[in-house]
């Protein structure tokens, strides 16, 4: 009777996928994605690739020196010295462009990183442990988010002066509650699910029931949640760069380039309007490929 | 003869296609339905019954279009009408009773309001006469105290008064036609009954042309005048009930009789060994603090059982009598109170903790429903080679040929493993989560409802393959169900559960023979029969006999028995009564029972 309802198809795929080799299998893979990937989500990912590109090589290919003077006009357009006119006191807009991106990104994305790989594992002990441990750390995350930003920053930056590696762990310490209130919902959700309690009934520990059971569950949301966080960190960092606090001069990140240059907002100049661009297509890339992948493993 | 009124002739209604294009999931589908008689639409999931049936409002569901055909609904062709003109009909000469009253009700207005609310939006009525007529409707369809039941919220009432409250709301305006989708499948096979009952009296009342779409062969057999079957959006046949059900024309409604008729499996051939695989005695659990032995809120009383390699046991009950959380007792996923479950003869510890991976190995649960018991992150290979890896350190190659070695068990083609489970159907699903169990190689096998979230053809295959399994392996089952027929055809042993108590237990043979506790009477007196004459003879269900409420050691079953006896049923505790092999839990004597039992 079972046959003749489901009628025996071996024989065809197996083989096949049995011979294919891993390597193989890998590249077949990367293709297949990016023919899966909508349009919306191929230029995401050029986006967020081009600006990668541009935060690795770029001191290297800028025309001038971050704090060099190139002209004596503010707000010029664009001349053949400065390709992207020169900013409220007569430097290389494009130069500080492509030095301030490896701010923004690797401190920004890092920081972002930071905060959703400590909010997300804290929230998956709270919600795998449970009990006193969840009250804990939900306590303790309540206390963090209850900390004005701004000021915790200035407490920590007056002790210990400002550097990259500060500025990375304060921004990460900021956004971590944030992610934590998310994730510990969704882990929280996932946890009572039948799949976990299959995983439990069988008598699996707590890091495979929280890495291969719930994580590629609410991997989507948290990847959405990262895209937020990120553009949060950009308007954290230039703030604090504004208050003398964050990347320091002549350095600056994108959001920085945006604020300092504030009076040319006026008359237009291209010293504002280009790093702001720089700061859309990157947060607009990242969330359109982020928004393009599919959550849960489904293909 | 007048001309019939409700007439469908060629419906075509599509979904776009993956790749372009238009998909037919109602292909073609004719039929008429004369004044006042019942049609029943029935066919397995994704046969497009419940798509029809939405048609007949003018209604498809997100994506879907009517591409063909003409529907005529008394002197309306519903086809021809634009919103506006459909919202005019809706809910007053076309009434809509959905699968699940639970979920259709709002849960924060009363049920009065919603329930006169189609007189008020069609502006029938003012609100004290619709009140007027919904408690006359209320008292039509049984539904106890009548004038007040209006002023409560959905949650104050059971499933099956919610459900009749639905056809109250559904029939308040006296529409020409009325849809009953699923109305019963949610509920309790002894409360099914009465549901059908009111049903079939309130829609003969009315006057009203109905449609009743349902997977169940014989709850149609009670409900309908005619009988259409669908496959794959097809109409497969389509006659009077008696002839579909006495002489099917196609093969398939012949599938479909034998699955609603479950086959009687052969006996397990008992080998006299000496320790059962799994004992469990004076089994105590619940939710809550436990203090001396004894949860705050006890849901599995004093259960015990024994169960032989290879051997079956069926546990019924209805739901809420504690089946599920005495399966999760028995894997460690909810610690016991007190009682002992044995393993070969060993002690196993009270929770998860202090249990060995080979305990867990050895007691595999599969869960009821497929859907959320399979990780929607996982291939099936992924899935399977799980336990592989986790119990016995098989990887690589040899876990992939262990993989497609346990597809070919469940009898699932090899190129399904590298599929999520999303892109699987429910059949398939409940497989692949019958294999992972099988994966461990486990001593016992706990199935909970394995089968209730399927199709009656999807299940019985499914059914049958626990059956081989077990008997080629060699694996105790404990198969949890509140199907009693299924119950009795499957397994070696039936286990009685009611409130958490086993108020019987027998072999099977013993079983059929009777009598029985007057719970398992009422549910097996409850199981419609393939007999459209059935839901008439069955005589109704006898009141009470005493008012008294169960507390403490008192009979659970009390408070609905109709053979308690004053003076010892409300006084103490019921004894086990052992008899050649079956266990009852009751005052009443064996021969009491069977005179209970066999004149009615």
């Amino acid at each position: 009777m079972i046959t003749r309802l489901l009628p025996l198809r071996r024989g065809t795929d197996a083989d096949q996928s049995g011979a294919q080799s891993a390597s193989l299998r890998v590249a077949g893979r990367a293709s297949s994605f990016l023919r899966k990937l909508p349009l919306s989500g191929r230029f995401g990912l050029g986006a967020v690739l081009f600006w990668l590109v541009t935060a690795l090589i770029g001191p290297w290919v800028a025309p001038h020196a971050v704090g060099a003077f190139v002209d004596q006009e503010v707000f010029n357009g664009i001349s053949g010295n400065s390709w992207l006119g020169t900013d409220y006191l007569g430097r290389d807009v494009f130069s500080r462009l492509l030095w301030g991106a490896r701010y923004t990104v690797f401190l920004s994305l890092g920081a972002a990183i930071i905060a959703a790989f400590c909010g997300t594992s804290l929230a998956m002990l709270a919600a795998i442990r449970g009990g006193w441990l969840d009250e804990l750390i939900s306590r303790a995350m309540d206390t963090l988010i209850s900390i004005p930003s701004k000021i915790f920053a200035l407490v920590l930056v007056a002790a210990f002066d400002s550097s990259l590696g500060l500025l990375l762990l304060i921004a990460g310490i900021t956004y971590t509650p944030g992610n934590f209130r998310i994730s510990r919902a969704l882990a929280m959700n996932l946890a009572s699910m039948d799949f976990v309690q299959v995983a439990r009934s069988r008598g699996e520990g707590a890091v495979h029931i929280a890495v291969r059971e719930i994580l590629p569950n609410m991997i989507h949301p948290l990847l959405a949640d990262l895209g937020l966080r990120f553009m949060f960190i950009v308007l954290l960092l230039s703030g604090l760069s504004f208050l003398g606090l964050g990347v320091q001069p002549p350095h600056a990140d994108l959001g920085s380039l945006v604020r300092e240059n504030i009076s040319g907002l006026t008359n237009g100049a291209l010293a504002i309007i280009a790093p702001a661009v720089a700061i859309a297509t990157l947060t607009v890339g990242a969330n359109l490929l982020i928004d393009s992948l599919k959550g849960g493993g489904r293909s | 003869m007048t001309s019939p009124q409700v007439e469908v002739s060629g419906l075509t209604i599509t979904v776009p296609g993956i790749e372009g294009g238009t998909k037919a999931i109602v292909d073609d589908v004719s039929f008429a339905i004369p004044r006042g008689e019942v049609l029943a639409l029935i066919g397995e999931s994704g046969s497009g019954k419940t798509t029809i049936a939405l048609s007949m409002m003018g209604y498809t569901r997100f994506g879907a279009r009517i591409a063909a055909g003409s529907i005529r609904v008394g002197d309306r062709h519903i086809d021809d009408m634009d919103d506006g003109a459909l919202a005019t009909i809706r809910g007053r000469d076309i009434a809509y009773i959905a699968q699940s009253a639970a979920s259709a009700f709002n849960p924060s207005r009363t049920i009065m309001s919603q329930v006169i609310e189609p007189l008020l939006v069609h502006k029938l009525a003012d609100r004290k006469a619709a009140e007027a007529k919904a408690v006359d409707l209320f008292r039509s369809l049984a539904l106890p105290s009548p004038e007040t039941i209006g002023a409560r919220y959905p949650h104050q009432v059971s499933g099956g008064q919610l459900q009749r409250l639905m056809a109250a709301m559904a029939l308040i305006t006296g529409p020409e036609l009325v849809i009953l989708d699923e109305p019963t499948t949610a509920l309790d096979v002894t409360t099914q009954v009465d549901v059908l009952k009111t049903f079939k009296t309130a829609i003969a009342l009315s006057g009203a042309t109905a449609i009743y779409v349902s997977h169940d062969l014989a709850v149609v057999a009670q409900m309908a005048d005619r009988i259409a079957v669908l496959k794959d959006g097809r109409l497969c046949e389509e006659n009077a009930a008696a002839s579909i059900l006495k002489n099917p024309k196609t093969d398939y409604t012949r599938t479909l009789l034998a699955a609603a008729r479950p086959a009687e499996r052969p006996r397990t051939t008992q080998e006299e060994s000496a320790t059962p695989v799994l004992a469990v005695s004076d089994l105590v659990a619940g939710y809550g603090r436990v203090r001396d032995g004894r949860p705050a809120v006890p849901v599995v009383h004093r259960v015990g059982f024994e169960l032989a390699r290879g051997e079956a046991l069926g546990v019924i009950g209805e739901s809420g009598s504690g089946k599920s959380t005495l399966a999760r007792v028995i894997a460690g996923l909810l610690p016991r109170a007190s009682g002992s479950v044995r393993l070969d003869g060993e002690e196993l510890p009270y929770g998860m903790a202090g249990r060995t991976r080979d305990h867990f190995r050895r007691i595999q649960l599969v869960f009821q429903n497929a859907d959320t018991a399979l990780n929607p992150a996982h291939t099936v290979s992924q899935t399977l080679s799980r336990p592989l890896a986790f119990y016995h350190g098989v990887t690589g190659g040899e876990a992939r040929a262990r993989v497609s070695e346990l597809l070919d068990l469940i009898r699932l083609p090899g190129s399904i493993a590298g599929r999520y489970s999303q892109e699987l159907s429910g059949g398939q699903k409940q497989r692949v989560n019958l294999a992972r169990a099988i994966a461990a190689q486990p001593d016992v096998l706990l199935c909970d409802e394995v089968t209730s979230a399927l199709d009656t053809v999807v299940g019985e295959a499914i059914l049958e393959l626990i059956d081989e399994l077990r008997r080629e392996l060699g694996i105790a089952t404990l198969f949890i169900s509140h199907d009693i027929s299924t119950v009795r055809a499957f397994c070696d042993k039936l286990l009685v559960l009611y409130a958490g108590t086993a108020v019987e237990q027998a072999g099977r043979d013993r079983f059929a023979l009777g009598p029985h506790h007057p719970y398992t009477q009422l549910l097996l007196d409850s199981v419609p029969e393939m007999d459209p004459t059935w839901l008439e003879r069955r005589r109704s269900q006898a009141p009470a006999a005493l008012s008294e409420k169960a507390s403490g050691d008192l009979c659970a079953f009390l408070p609905r028995c109709p053979a308690a006896l004053e003076g010892s049923c409300d006084r103490v505790g019921p004894p086990s009564r052992e008899d050649a092999g079956q266990s009852v839990l009751c005052h009443r004597t064996p021969a009491d029972l069977h005179r209970a039992g066999g004149n009615a």
